[in-house]
């Protein structure tokens, strides 16, 4: 049995690393799409920012694959067919297409029961908003993708996915169809460099991945600066 | 000994499926099974429609049949309400098919057998059942050969022990609607035996090993055994429940406040049944209409089980779209309310719905839509769903949250058609709900069209597919896909090409070019 001091300087101690785990809090890592992988890292708790509707359902086919449900807010135009292609459980995913100007409050709810959000906002998100939202998908643990229509419009994201230099091949003059197309990912993670990537998205035979060769991190970071 | 009365309605598969679309019992009609008639009336036998007769041999003989398929769940919905109609008179009814039903003869209650059958002919008259008789017998198979004796609304009653001097007057045919009984017939007339006297004079057990024991039951009836005991049903509990508004109300607010102790009542007789309702109808009435015209009626389902708070909801759903501007609903109030009905449609057992020890994601999701649904209503939240068509917005569709998807067209992969002229894949990742207006010029600015055989006039040079974009070169074009959809219809249908057009950024398009007019439909983004 120990002196009342040291069971005092015990419960100190547990509480100081009670309180060190939650600052630091270790998030869960959310299953991320393989073509990503690399790229970005999906976290529970974390907003991320795209700015095209192939790679906001790429980010969302990882959870969607493992059983979590995950919802689409104010997307009028999604392509159920594409997101079924990339892997999206399309029974587990509910879309608000028109939340007219209740966006937020519809964004915070779903928020608090489904594992991963998509969300359009209808312009510029004020850094408050952002803030509280982030302050909720931290408590519930779960991840918000943000389909910005101008580079921007959701402040305080995680990770910001941009894609470059995409380029379609399959069509010709009049002939042929879309197969293929390689895409360059940007994925700039606050102030440090940003990694790139090549996809192909999706490939000749419609699965889509990495483009060979996977850049290295190392020849990333020489890219880059 | 009580006595026994059955109540025969004859061809009631044909009766129902009148009743059912609302047609006079008068046209000659058949209901037909694997292409036989199964169940005629008598306009259609005037014409010579028989049982059993194929289906186009009865139509050229009567060429205005009304033709219908057997439902057998159409028949016994149809006849509830006789069942209900005659338990009113005398509890104890036993259901013995669609269309035949037996109770215990009331004897003096209603002043004698020929009255008690008065009365419930009266009833069911009253019901529209036209063509209904009775017979009052011993036991059961007496009774039933006996209504077949009787005229339209009338009885027949067969006397305390004169069964089997009526029986044995009958022809071996009357048997032949037992189980096995045609069979049993045909070898009866093959043997000589004419009626059922004949066989009664059979030895018992020569009777039942040549023809199976459902000619021995009624040998042995013949003498004057057999008697059975019937299987009277229990009334169904009512389940429905409704609430009465004295004066009027006409605020959508007001009614669905006010109906929250009759949803409380509803799920609470449900839950005595040990029931939970999956599938709900809501009906509001009107004041000044009479109790067969409902101003609002809709039904409802719900992914797990209605509670109370989910069917206020519902009704506040229902009378704000029903007030509302939104057109194509099923009828709008117009009136103040006085009624409002919470009827179930489909019931499971509570023990399907029970929740897991821990709880689930399932219904958590669950709730969290509901919340949303109350924010914006019950359509805002939807699920995507494939289905097969054309074009990417004909295939995938967006059906309410909680309600079945209806009228989905099938896909090819499901075995479905093949659909041809479709776009290959990949899938654009956004389709756009309401297309933009687009423009696609050729060499020196000369507008692209398609022409009468699907080649375009000229090559596509330039274009401009957002709304808020600007013009660019096109950088690679595949197509013309050229459709005709709906050439049948009186409206002309739509003939339309697609292409698919990449600009010098890289971007592409889904553009449609219908008659001439450009819209952007899809994006490869």
């Amino acid at each position: 049995m120990g002196t009342p001091t040291s069971t005092a300087d015990t419960i100190a101690q547990l509480r100081s690393r009670m309180a060190r785990m939650h600052d630091g809090v270790p998030q869960l890592a959310l299953e991320t799409h393989p073509a990503l992988a690399g790229l970005v890292q999906l976290r529970a708790g974390s907003s991320y920012a795209v700015d095209s509707a192939s790679l906001a359902l790429a980010l969302m086919a990882g959870p969607s694959r493992t059983g979590s449900w995950c919802a689409v807010v104010g997307v009028g135009d999604s392509g159920a067919e594409a997101a079924y292609a990339l892997g999206v459980d399309l029974d587990r995913t509910v879309l608000v297409p028109d939340p007219g100007d209740q966006w937020l409050e519809v964004t915070a709810a779903l928020v608090d029961v489904v594992t991963l959000v998509v969300v359009r906002p209808p312009g510029r998100v004020p850094e408050q908003v952002a803030g509280k939202l982030a302050a909720r998908l931290r408590k519930r643990s779960a991840a918000l993708v943000a389909l910005e229509t101008r580079p921007g419009d959701w402040p305080r994201c995680e990770v910001r996915l941009t894609t470059r230099a995409p380029a379609w091949s399959g069509a010709g003059q009049g002939e042929g169809h879309l197969r293929s197309r390689r895409l360059l990912v940007e994925a700039q993670r606050g102030s440090a460099p940003p990694r790139r990537g090549a996809l192909w998205f999706p490939a000749e035979d419609q699965t889509y991945r990495r483009a060979e060769p996977a850049a290295a991190p190392a020849r990333v970071v020489e890219e880059a600066s | 000994m009580s006595r026994v009365m059955v109540v025969w309605c004859p061809d009631w598969p044909v009766v129902a499926a009148l009743a059912d679309e609302g047609l006079p019992t008068h046209l000659p009609a058949a209901v037909f099974s694997a292409n036989n008639v199964s169940a005629c009336n008598d306009g259609a036998r005037r014409f010579g429609v028989r049982r059993g007769m194929r289906r186009r041999d009865a139509q050229s003989r009567c060429p205005e049949l009304k033709v219908h398929a057997a439902v057998p769940d159409r028949d016994a919905r149809a006849f509830e309400p006789v069942l209900a109609a005659v338990e009113e008179l005398r509890p104890g009814v036993a259901p013995l098919r669609p269309g035949l039903l037996a109770l215990r003869a009331p004897g003096r209650f209603y002043g004698g057998e020929p009255a008690a059958a008065a009365l419930v002919a009266e009833r069911l008259v009253g019901l529209g059942v036209w063509d209904c008789r009775v017979g009052v017998a011993d036991e059961l198979f007496t009774a039933e050969q006996a209504a077949r004796r009787a005229e339209p609304q009338d009885c027949h009653v067969i006397e305390p022990g004169a069964s089997a001097p009526f029986l044995r007057g009958l022809p071996v045919e009357a048997i032949e609607d037992l189980p096995d009984g045609r069979d049993a017939v045909s070898l009866m007339r093959r043997l000589g035996l004419r009626t059922l006297g004949d066989v009664a004079d059979l030895r018992a057990s020569d009777v039942r090993d040549r023809f199976g024991p459902q000619v021995a039951w009624v040998h042995r009836v013949l003498g004057g055994d057999g008697a059975v005991l019937l299987a009277t049903r229990t009334p169904p509990p009512e389940l429905a429940c409704h609430v009465d508004f004295e004066p009027p109300l006409d605020s959508a607010e007001t009614i669905s406040f006010s109906a929250r102790r009759t949803a409380d009542r509803f799920v609470a007789g449900l839950a005595q049944q040990r029931l939970v309702c999956t599938e709900v109808r809501i009906e509001a009435r009107a004041e000044g209409e009479s109790d067969g015209e409902v101003a609002c009626s809709r039904v409802w389902l719900h992914p797990r089980w209605f509670g109370a708070a989910d069917l206020v909801d519902r009704l506040l759903w229902q009378l704000q779209g029903a007030s509302g501007p939104t057109p194509g609903r099923t009828g709008a109030v117009r009136a103040p309310v006085d009624r409002v009905v919470f009827e179930p449609v489909t019931v499971v057992p509570e023990a399907v719905h029970a929740d897991g020890l821990w709880g689930g994601t399932e219904e958590r999701v669950e709730r969290g839509i509901a919340r949303v649904q109350g924010m914006l209503g019950h359509e805002a939240v939807v699920r995507p769903v494939l289905q097969g068509g054309r074009s990417p917005r004909d295939r995938q569709a967006f059906v309410a949250w909680g309600e079945r998807p209806a009228g989905l067209r099938p896909r090819s992969i499901d075995g479905g058609p093949p659909w041809p002229g479709t776009i290959p894949p990949p899938a654009p990742s956004r389709v756009l709900a309401d297309p933009w207006a687009a423009e696609v010029v050729g060499p020196a600015g000369r507008p692209v069209a398609v022409d009468d055989r699907g080649a375009v006039t000229c090559p596509p040079e330039r274009f401009r597919a957002e709304p808020s974009g600007g013009w660019q070169s096109v950088a690679a074009w595949a197509g013309p896909w050229p459709i005709e959809e709906l050439w049948w219809e009186a409206s002309g249908g739509r003939k339309v090409a697609r292409f698919q057009v990449v600009g010098v950024d890289g971007r592409a398009w889904l553009l449609t070019c219908d008659e001439g007019v450009w819209w952007t439909e899809a994006v490869y983004d």
